[in-house]
């Protein structure tokens, strides 16, 4: 099996089901089932008939709650049974009781559906289901298995001459007692097919009564989970393609363009021709720096090459309110990390250079217990809300799919100090002198 | 020597050097050819990209920091697309900061300014692109915040490449005030009063490392 199946169903539309290890599987769980819904059965009957007995003396009459509560360990081991046929996870739909001790257990259990709903499996498991069970085990699995051996029952017990088939037709001739075990061998083949639906029929039952459906939804919440981390990093590769392809592309002609235009106005003589390339020239110079700052914006190529200390201590250059930093990192976290913090940073330092009204700004933060955390603070006049419609309510998004914390405290009058941090680990820094 | 791995603009900038009167010995399109081709040619000069080819991070850069390493006399002019002081900074902490060159791509189409630059770091000079020195103007931090605005003016042109004349001339003073200003500036960047191109040098460092 290249691919593992989740549960019997997929299982049996591959075409590989009768050589992996399914059939085996759906055998055992059908022979547990068959053995354990038998003992449920002595064992139900024998609690509820001690306790009947005890009725009379009004004694056995709490000892009911016992009977009551039999489907909790019958569900119990349904549930780990269902794990022969069933990959995906399957819980219980018990809530944990508010208090230790008994009387709350019992508090609990006596007063939620889970308990009501599994007497009623343990009822049906041990009346109707384990003999369907052992009958599907009967007809699909030992009939067969039965017709295969009949040359062996032919060549021992029949001394050659013959054997029964079935306890019902006797066969005397070899062919036919090969040609029976050949047919017992295409019946198991069938048989396990048989089985596969009875078992998959069977676990949906379980599911239906005795599962949580909290176990699909925490798989489908984990791979939504996953899907964001993954489009975040799409996001993260695509800028990073977008900044690679204007740096190679466009930026380069650019460049070319006014290196042209350079050596024209060398050769222009003076007059309206060589004020026009002046022009053009000028121009050309100013559609390169409006690209290159457009090119920073998208993805700073010095967070890549440099890491985040350089490219925070960066940001700190370009904001036009002073800004102090203290912020040291040993190594490198990983990239989206990096990218993340980097735009929540440079979103502050814009905010507190358009509305703050500071003089002065902060940026300290390091890699502590396991976590980066960067603050920026400012003495501005405070009052920011980060809902209202700032470009933080974004990043708080990007944030949180790296389970990271956006916090922003604004008091009206300031200070206001925003605080981020995501758990992750350092890589060690590529050592650049190297 | 040149390094630069758009054909376009290594094509482009052999035009501009030959017509101003350099000759490219050779012209290189990664990291690796361009250090091969210095062992080989033993040029005045190296021109290269800071971004190359296998790699499309800093090679270039890198690959110039390695070659100062190894010939500390060895003029290098870096040609960037980023105003970051991080590049320039690595760049001029190689060596002793002298005969190196950060400018940013721009300064090619300014063919005049180029040349001059060119020149500059190949007589042993420092040059930094004046668009990565306006960006450190607005830092205010220490040792650089006991700098009036003035001095700091004047070692914003210290640091691209410009003598005391020039200097004088652009900020409309007399070149006796240049001096002035150049000898507070070191005094008050600590920098101790031995060989004279040096300090300059090194008041540059610490203005970029600041």
């Amino acid at each position: 099996m290249h691919m593992h199946s989740r549960n019997v169903w997929q299982a049996m539309s591959r075409p590989g089901f009768l050589l992996s290890a399914w059939p085996w599987r759906v055998t055992a769980y059908l022979l547990t089932g068959a053995v354990t819904g038998a003992a449920a059965l002595v064992g139900i009957v024998t609690v509820a008939a001690v306790c009947g007995a005890l009725a009379i003396v009004l004694v056995g009459l709490p000892l009911l709650i016992v009977v009551a509560l039999s489907g909790i360990p019958v569900a119990g081991v349904e549930r780990r049974r269902l794990r022969l046929i069933d990959r995906n996870p399957v819980s219980s739909r018990h809530q944990v009781p508010a208090a230790p001790g008994l009387w709350a257990w019992l508090n609990t259990r006596l007063r939620e559906q889970a308990t009501w709903r599994e007497l009623g499996y343990a009822l049906l498991f041990a009346g109707l289901l384990w003999p369907v069970d052992a009958l599907a085990i009967t007809v699909a699995l030992l009939f067969p298995l039965s017709m295969v051996t009949t040359p062996l029952l032919m060549a021992t017990v029949g001394d050659g001459r013959e054997a029964k088939v079935l306890k019902q037709w006797t066969v005397t001739t070899w062919p036919t007692a090969f040609g029976v075990a050949v047919l017992g061998l295409l019946l198991m083949g069938l048989g396990a097919y048989v089985l596969g639906v009875t078992a998959g029929a069977r676990s949906e039952l379980a599911r239906l009564l005795i599962a949580s459906r909290e176990g699909e939804l925490g798989a489908k919440v984990v791979e939504l989970a996953r899907s964001r981390v993954r489009l975040v990093e799409a996001f993260e590769a695509e800028r990073r393609r977008i900044e690679r392809d204007l740096h190679d592309g466009a930026q380069q002609r650019l460049v070319a363009l006014t290196m042209a235009l350079g050596l024209a106005r060398l050769d222009a003589p003076p007059g309206p021709l060589a004020d026009q390339l002046t022009k053009a020239h000028e121009e050309a110079g100013k559609a390169l720096a409006e690209l290159r700052e457009l090119i920073h914006g998208i993805h700073p190529k010095v967070l890549t090459d440099y890491g985040l200390q350089a490219a925070v201590a960066d940001a700190a250059d370009r904001c036009v309110v002073p800004v102090d930093v203290d912020f040291e990192l040993p190594g490198r976290p990983p990239q989206a990390v990096e990218s993340a913090a980097y735009f929540v940073v440079c979103e502050a330092l814009t905010n507190v250079a358009k509305h703050s009204g500071a003089d002065r700004a902060q940026v300290c933060g390091g890699h502590r217990d396991r976590r980066l955390f960067l603050e920026v603070r400012d003495d501005g006049c405070g009052g920011a809300d980060a809902s209202a419609g700032s470009g933080l309510t974004g990043l708080a998004d990007r944030v949180s799919v790296l389970d990271g914390r956006l916090a922003l405290t604004s008091p009206p009058g300031g200070p206001t100090l925003l605080r981020v941090e995501f758990p992750c680990e350092l890589t060690k820094a590529a050592d650049h002198s190297a | 020597m040149l390094a630069e791995d758009s054909v376009l603009l290594r094509e482009g900038l052999i035009g501009l050097l030959s017509r101003c009167g350099n000759e490219v010995v050779s012209a290189v399109g990664d990291a690796q050819a361009l250090v091969a081709a210095v062992e080989e040619h033993a040029p005045d000069i190296v021109v290269t990209d800071v971004r190359m080819p296998p790699g499309f991070q800093d090679e270039g850069l890198h690959a110039a920091v390695r070659l100062r390493a190894k010939r500390p006399t060895l003029p290098v002019l870096v040609l960037s697309q980023y105003v970051q002081r991080t590049y320039a900074a690595e760049l001029l902490d190689s060596g002793d900061g002298s005969g190196v060159g950060y400018l940013l791509k721009d300064r090619v189409g300014q063919v005049e300014e180029f040349v001059e630059a060119l020149h500059k770091v190949a007589d042993g000079g420092t040059v930094v692109d004046p668009e990565v020195v306006r960006q450190l103007l607005r830092r205010r931090r220490d040792p650089l915040e006991q700098l009036t605005p003035r001095e700091r003016e004047v070692l914003a042109l210290i640091a691209e490449g410009k003598s005391n004349g020039a200097i004088a001339k652009e900020l409309v003073v007399s070149e006796a005030a240049i001096g002035k200003h150049i000898g507070n500036i070191l005094t008050k960047l600590d920098l101790p009063p031995t060989d004279k191109t040096h300090r300059r040098v090194l008041a540059v460092l610490t203005y970029l490392r600041a």
